[in-house]
C-alpha cells in the first residue's frame, strides 16, 4: 500500500499553474504578448531591468568607494553631498547600497541558477525514467520541503559555515526540490506524448530523447518557477545575511547592511532602513513579474 | 472519519523518522568533524580524540543514531557543547515564546486576511479591491525583520506606543501581550497578505460555478450565498496557503526574534551556530521539524474536516 496517494496533495501556491506543454515558439509569442498587456508584469520588467542594469554597473555608477572609510565623516545624516548619509566608518550608504545590489542579486541569481540546473536535471530524469530513481526523487523532495527555506538555508550554513559562496549554496539546497517537482510533472506528461514515443521507437537513446526532446519543452515552465523564486532567494539572502551568516566585511550586500546599522536605528535609521526598502524594491519587482505570469500561465484565463 | 484521522496521524510517525534522519545525517556527516569545527585545525590530536570520547563522536552513526532517538523518546537530549547545561530545559523555556509569537502571527494573518480576501473578491476591480491587492503584494515583498525594524523605529522610537525589545514577563498576560504586538504583526502581516490573495482567488473562482448562480438564483440572500456556498467551497486552498505559510512564519520568526530580542527556539538556534554546538543545533532542528509535521498533520486532517471525499477515498 502507498501512503502517499492518501494524502491529499496540498496545492502549493508558490508554483504557478503550469499550461499544457505546447508547441514552443508559438507559445512564447503568445505569452509574450499577454505579457505586454499586463500591467503590473510590464512595471515589474522595468524595475527588474533597472535594477539588474545598476548591478551590472555597479562599480561605474557609485559616487564613492563603498569600502573606503573615512572616519572624519562618520555618521552623517542623508544631505547634498552624502545622499543616504554615512555609516560609523564614514563610507558612503547610497554607494553601499548600489555595490551591495551586486553581492545580493549575484548571490540570489546564482542560487536559483544552480537550483535550477541540479533541479531540473534531476526532474527530469526522475519523471522521464521512473521506477526508483522517481521514488528516490520524490522522497528526497518531500523530505526537503518539509523544512521551510529559512530554516534549511540556516541548518546548511550552520554546516558549511558562512560565507559568499556558502550562502549561495545553501539557498540553491533549499530550492531545489521546487525545480526538481515541477520538471518532474512536465517531464511524466511528456514521457507518454507521440513524439517522445516516436523517438522512443527509432532507437534514440534515453539521454538523447532528454536532451533534445524533453528539456526544450520544458524550458518555459522552468525558466517561469525560477522568476517566482528568485523572489524568494533573495528574501533568503537577506533572512541569512542578517543573521550574520553572509558576506564577510567590509563587503557590502543588503542584508549585512541592516545587520550593522539596527544597533543605531534611534539615531542613524538611515543605515538600516535604506538597504532594506532596496530589499523591498527587488522583491517586489520579482513578485510583479510573477504575479503576471501566474495569470498569464493560467491555462483558465488564457485565450 | 476516525480511520482516516488515525491512518494520518500514524503516517506521521515514519515522517518524523526520516525528517531526523535527515537531521541527524547533515549534522554528523557533512561538517566533517565537529572535533576540529570547535577546537581548531591546530589541536592536538589526543585533544581531539578525547573530545570524540566525550561527546561520544567515537562510536559508529548507527549507534549515535539510536543514541539521538531513544535520548529523545526518554526526554533526555543530552547536554550543550557549548554551556554544558542539559539541552531540554533550555528548549523547553524558550518553547512558550516561540509558540507565542507563532500562534498571534498565524492569528494576525487569518483573521486579517479572510476578511479583507472576501472583501477584495466582493467588491472585485474597485478602488478597495485595488488597494487591499497593492498592500497584499507589498507585504509579501518585505522581509519580516525589516518590518519589525520599521515597527519599531515607528511604533517603539518615535511613538513610545509598544516596548522595543524583550518578551515581558510571562506570568503577566497583559506585559506578555503588549510585547507581542510589534513581533506579531512583523510575522504575521506576510501571512495576511497571502491568505488575502489566495482566498480572493479562490472566491473569484468559485462565485462563477453553477451551483453558485442557483443559489442566487433560488433568491437566497447574498449573505448565505457567500457564507454558505461560496466561502466553504473556497476555503481548501485557503487552508493548504495556511498550512504551507504557517512553516514560512516559523522560518521568519527566527529573525523577528532575533530582532525584537526575544527568547525564543530562534535565539537558541542562531546562538547554536555562532558556538558550533550541533548537539544543540540537532536538538532545535528536532523541535522545528516537530511543529512542523504536525502543522501539515493539523492541515490534512482540517482539510478532511472540510471535504467528506478526503475521508472516503
Amino acid at each position: 500500500m502507498n501512503a502517499d496517494t492518501q494524502e491529499p496533495v496540498s496545492a502549493d501556491t508558490q508554483e504557478p499553474v503550469t499550461a499544457q506543454v505546447s508547441s514552443g515558439s508559438r507559445r512564447r509569442r503568445r505569452m509574450w504578448r499577454a505579457m505586454k498587456r499586463n500591467k503590473t508584469t510590464l512595471v515589474g520588467l522595468v524595475l527588474t531591468t533597472a535594477i539588474l542594469l545598476v548591478a551590472l554597473f555597479a562599480p561605474w555608477l557609485v559616487p564613492f568607494d563603498p569600502v573606503q572609510q573615512n572616519l572624519m565623516k562618520g555618521d552623517m545624516p542623508p544631505g547634498a553631498e552624502h545622499v543616504l548619509g554615512t555609516d560609523s566608518f564614514g563610507r558612503d550608504v547610497l554607494s553601499r547600497i548600489i555595490m551591495g545590489a551586486r553581492v545580493s542579486l549575484g548571490i540570489a541569481l546564482s542560487a536559483v541558477g544552480m537550483a535550477l540546473i541540479f533541479g531540473s536535471t534531476l526532474g527530469v530524469v526522475a519523471g522521464y525514467k521512473g521506477g526508483a530513481i522517481d521514488t528516490a526523487t520524490v522522497r528526497l523532495t518531500d523530505l526537503l520541503m518539509t523544512f521551510p527555506t529559512t530554516i534549511l538555508g540556516l541548518m546548511v550554513l550552520a554546516v558549511l559555515g558562512s560565507g559568499m559562496v556558502n550562502l549561495s549554496i545553501a539557498i540553491a539546497i533549499a530550492i531545489t526540490p521546487r525545480f526538481a517537482r515541477i520538471a518532474r510533472g512536465s517531464a511524466i506528461a511528456l514521457r507518454e506524448r507521440d513524439f517522445i514515443q516516436g523517438a522512443r521507437a527509432l532507437g534514440m537513446s534515453d539521454a538523447r530523447i532528454i536532451c533534445k526532446h524533453v528539456l526544450p519543452n520544458i524550458s518555459n515552465e522552468v525558466l517561469v518557477v525560477a522568476s517566482l523564486w528568485t523572489a524568494t532567494a533573495i528574501l533568503q539572502e537577506a533572512n541569512l545575511s542578517f543573521i550574520g551568516l553572509g558576506v564577510k566585511p567590509p563587503t557590502p550586500s543588503w542584508g549585512s547592511m541592516i545587520r550593522d546599522g539596527v544597533n543605531q536605528l534611534l539615531n542613524q535609521p538611515w543605515l538600516s532602513i535604506a538597504p532594506g526598502a532596496a530589499i523591498f524594491a527587488v522583491v517586489l519587482a520579482f513578485n510583479m513579474i510573477g504575479d503576471g505570469l501566474r495569470d498569464i500561465l493560467d491555462p483558465r484565463t488564457m485565450d | 472519519m476516525s480511520n482516516y484521522i488515525v491512518r494520518r496521524t500514524l503516517w506521521a510517525i515514519p515522517t518524523m523518522l526520516g525528517v531526523m534522519v535527515f537531521i541527524f545525517v547533515v549534522m554528523r556527516i557533512l561538517p566533517g568533524d565537529p572535533a576540529y569545527a570547535i577546537l581548531g585545525d591546530e589541536a592536538p590530536p589526543e585533544a581531539l580524540e578525547q573530545f570524540r570520547r566525550s561527546w561520544g563522536l567515537h562510536e559508529p552513526l548507527w549507534m549515535q543514531f539510536r543514541d539521538y532517538v531513544w535520548g529523545l523518546l526518554r526526554g533526555d537530549l543530552g547536554i550543550s557543547m557549548a554551556n554544558r547545561r542539559p539541552i531540554l530545559p533550555q528548549i523547553l523555556r524558550a518553547l512558550p515564546y516561540t509558540l507565542d509569537l507563532a500562534v498571534s502571527g498565524l492569528a494576525v494573518g487569518l483573521l486579517l486576511g479572510i476578511p479583507l480576501g472576501i472583501l477584495t473578491a466582493r467588491r472585485r476591480n474597485t478602488m478597495t479591491d485595488y488597494c487591499a491587492r497593492v498592500l497584499s503584494l507589498a507585504g509579501i515583498s518585505t522581509p519580516s525583520f525589516y518590518l519589525g525594524i520599521l515597527l519599531i523605529f515607528f511604533f517603539a522610537y518615535q511613538t513610545r506606543l509598544f516596548p522595543v525589545i524583550g518578551a515581558g514577563d510571562l506570568n503577566d498576560p497583559w506585559d506578555r501581550l503588549h510585547h507581542l504586538v510589534l513581533p506579531a504583526l512583523s510575522v504575521g502581516l506576510a501571512m495576511m497578505s497571502y491568505i488575502t490573495r489566495v482566498t480572493r482567488s479562490a472566491l473569484l473562482e468559485v462565485i462563477n460555478m453553477e451551483y453558485v448562480r442557483t443559489a442566487r438564483a433560488k433568491g437566497l440572500k447574498e449573505h448565505w450565498v457567500m457564507y454558505k456556498h461560496a466561502l466553504r467551497n473556497a476555503l481548501m486552498p485557503v487552508v493548504s496557503v495556511v498550512g504551507i505559510y504557517t512553516g514560512i512564519l516559523i522560518g521568519s520568526s527566527i529573525l523577528v526574534t532575533i530582532v525584537f530580542n526575544r527568547p525564543g527556539l530562534g535565539k537558541l538556534m542562531v546562538g547554536g551556530i555562532n558556538t558550533h554546538d550541533y548537539l544543540m543545533l540537532q536538538a532545535v532542528m528536532t523541535f522545528y521539524a516537530g511543529i512542523i509535521v504536525l502543522v501539515n498533520l493539523l492541515t490534512d486532517l482540517t482539510y478532511a474536516l472540510i471535504d467528506p471525499r478526503i475521508r472516503y477515498k
